[in-house]
């Protein structure tokens, strides 16, 4: 079966490319081909001007992903986490990570293993994670679920930061975006 | 631009972290042992207690219950951070996927094979094994469990994607750990008989050689189909 049929686009740095369309219509496949972990059967997924398949290190080490799971150990704290999930990529300090959790409003947690946290708490571990990757690229498959208002201002923050150093996202999301003119887009999937 | 880490540092970062896991839930680590050591003293309870009885089923003993054992192990090896994103995130941190997959394996056999190698010596002395085999003993499950670690691997690896996926992770493992089996047994009956065991030992070295080297790159074709 085919889920993704005739989609192109191309997103630049310092843009947000938005991906809406109804439950089903593939946005989690989408985001998932463009990271290179469901191959597309045809066409090409490139960066910089070059098919991620010709060097996935070099790509997956630009690219920062959040999917629907976050990608974090229940039995290990927010520190723990943070600092194995990013340690795997690149050097960090105990400080970035402790300045990064209290950006998130997680400074009181920090030492708590992350299954006595909140889903939303543990969606702000994985969004503090993001800044410390150190990547171009965000992709981000329904970033804000379980947030709380707070929470989303927060991711608005993060994404507002990355944009303004020239990074660039694909959030798929229906929430709207509050983001400065000219570095959003959206694409819609049927 | 924050340095880069190698990766020596990812993995050994990797090996870090799934060894505190395993420390946070003991229960699930020990678990297997527990059951290698069941198994084993369960044969001397069903059998005669005559000791030239014990010495001749030894071998069968301790392999049977040493495959068994690992085969209930694997189970752990991948499932939680298939589960949770751990191992997407693995996938695309930009490191090289099947050494990261290697290390996890290594840390496995730590948790699950290294205590069989220290247990089944004394297991076989409570099967009326000799003391002068254990050397031979301790050397063939050592091999014999690290085949059986990187074999398992594969065979977890390739069903990561199905939700009840033990019984097919048997039928897919028992058949590639036969000859560990064979040749494993043979060693410790060679031992306990006090005869040269180098043949089967050589073969059991040979398996390990050939799985360390080709389990790799089939473990991280099989968790990246596991992953789509």
């Amino acid at each position: 079966m085919h889920v993704l049929r005739g989609v192109s686009f191309s997103v630049r740095g310092a843009e947000c490319l938005q991906v809406t369309g109804a439950n089903g219509s593939g946005k989690t496949t989408l985001l998932r081909a463009l990271c290179g972990l469901v191959p597309p059967e045809e066409g090409q997924v490139r960066w910089c001007g070059v098919d991620i398949g010709a060097d996935p290190s070099a790509y997956h080490r630009a690219l920062a992903y959040l999917g629907h799971d976050n990608g974090l150990k229940g039995d290990l704290t927010a520190d723990e986490n943070l600092r194995f999930g990013i340690g795997l990529r690149c050097r960090v300090t105990p400080t970035a990570i402790g300045a990064a959790l209290t950006r998130a409003g997680l400074a009181g947690q920090r030492g708590l293993p992350l299954r006595q946290l909140s889903a939303g708490q543990r969606r702000r571990v994985a969004l503090a994670r993001l800044p410390l990757f150190d990547a171009r690229l965000w992709i981000l498959d329904e970033p804000g679920s379980n947030l709380d208002s707070a929470g989303q201002a927060l991711l608005l923050e993060l994404l507002q930061a990355h944009l303004a150093e020239g990074g660039t996202a694909v959030v798929a999301t229906h929430q709207a975006l509050d983001l400065p003119a000219g570095t959003h887009r959206g694409v819609m999937l049927q | 631009m924050s340095a880069r880490a190698s990766f020596a540092s990812a993995a050994a970062l990797l090996m870090a972290r799934d060894l505190r896991l395993a420390l946070r839930r003991a229960g699930d680590s020990l678990l297997p042992l527990g059951f290698f050591l069941v198994i084993t003293t369960l044969f001397p309870l069903a059998l005669d207690p005559e000791l030239s009885q014990l010495r001749d089923i030894a071998p069968a003993a301790l392999w049977v219950g040493a495959l068994l054992s690992s085969l209930l192990a694997l189970d752990l090896l991948f499932r939680d951070d298939g589960q949770d994103g751990a191992l997407e995130q693995l996938a695309l941190c930009g490191q090289p996927f099947a050494g990261l997959l290697l290390a996890k394996t290594v840390v496995h056999w730590l948790l699950t094979g290294l205590p069989l190698v220290l247990v089944a010596p004394l297991a076989a002395i409570a099967l009326g094994a000799p003391y002068g085999a254990m050397p031979g003993i301790l050397a063939a499950v050592l091999l014999g469990t690290v085949c059986l670690s990187l074999i398992g691997a594969v065979g977890a690896g390739l069903t990561l994607s199905l939700r009840r996926n033990g019984s097919l992770l048997a039928l897919l493992v028992l058949p590639l750990a036969v000859p560990v089996l064979i040749f494993g047994a043979r060693a410790t009956a060679l031992a306990i008989a006090g005869e040269s065991l180098a043949a089967p030992l050589y073969l059991l070295a040979a398996i390990a050689v050939l799985a360390a080297t080709l389990a790799p790159w089939a473990l991280a074709a099989a968790v990246r189909i596991g992953l789509e």
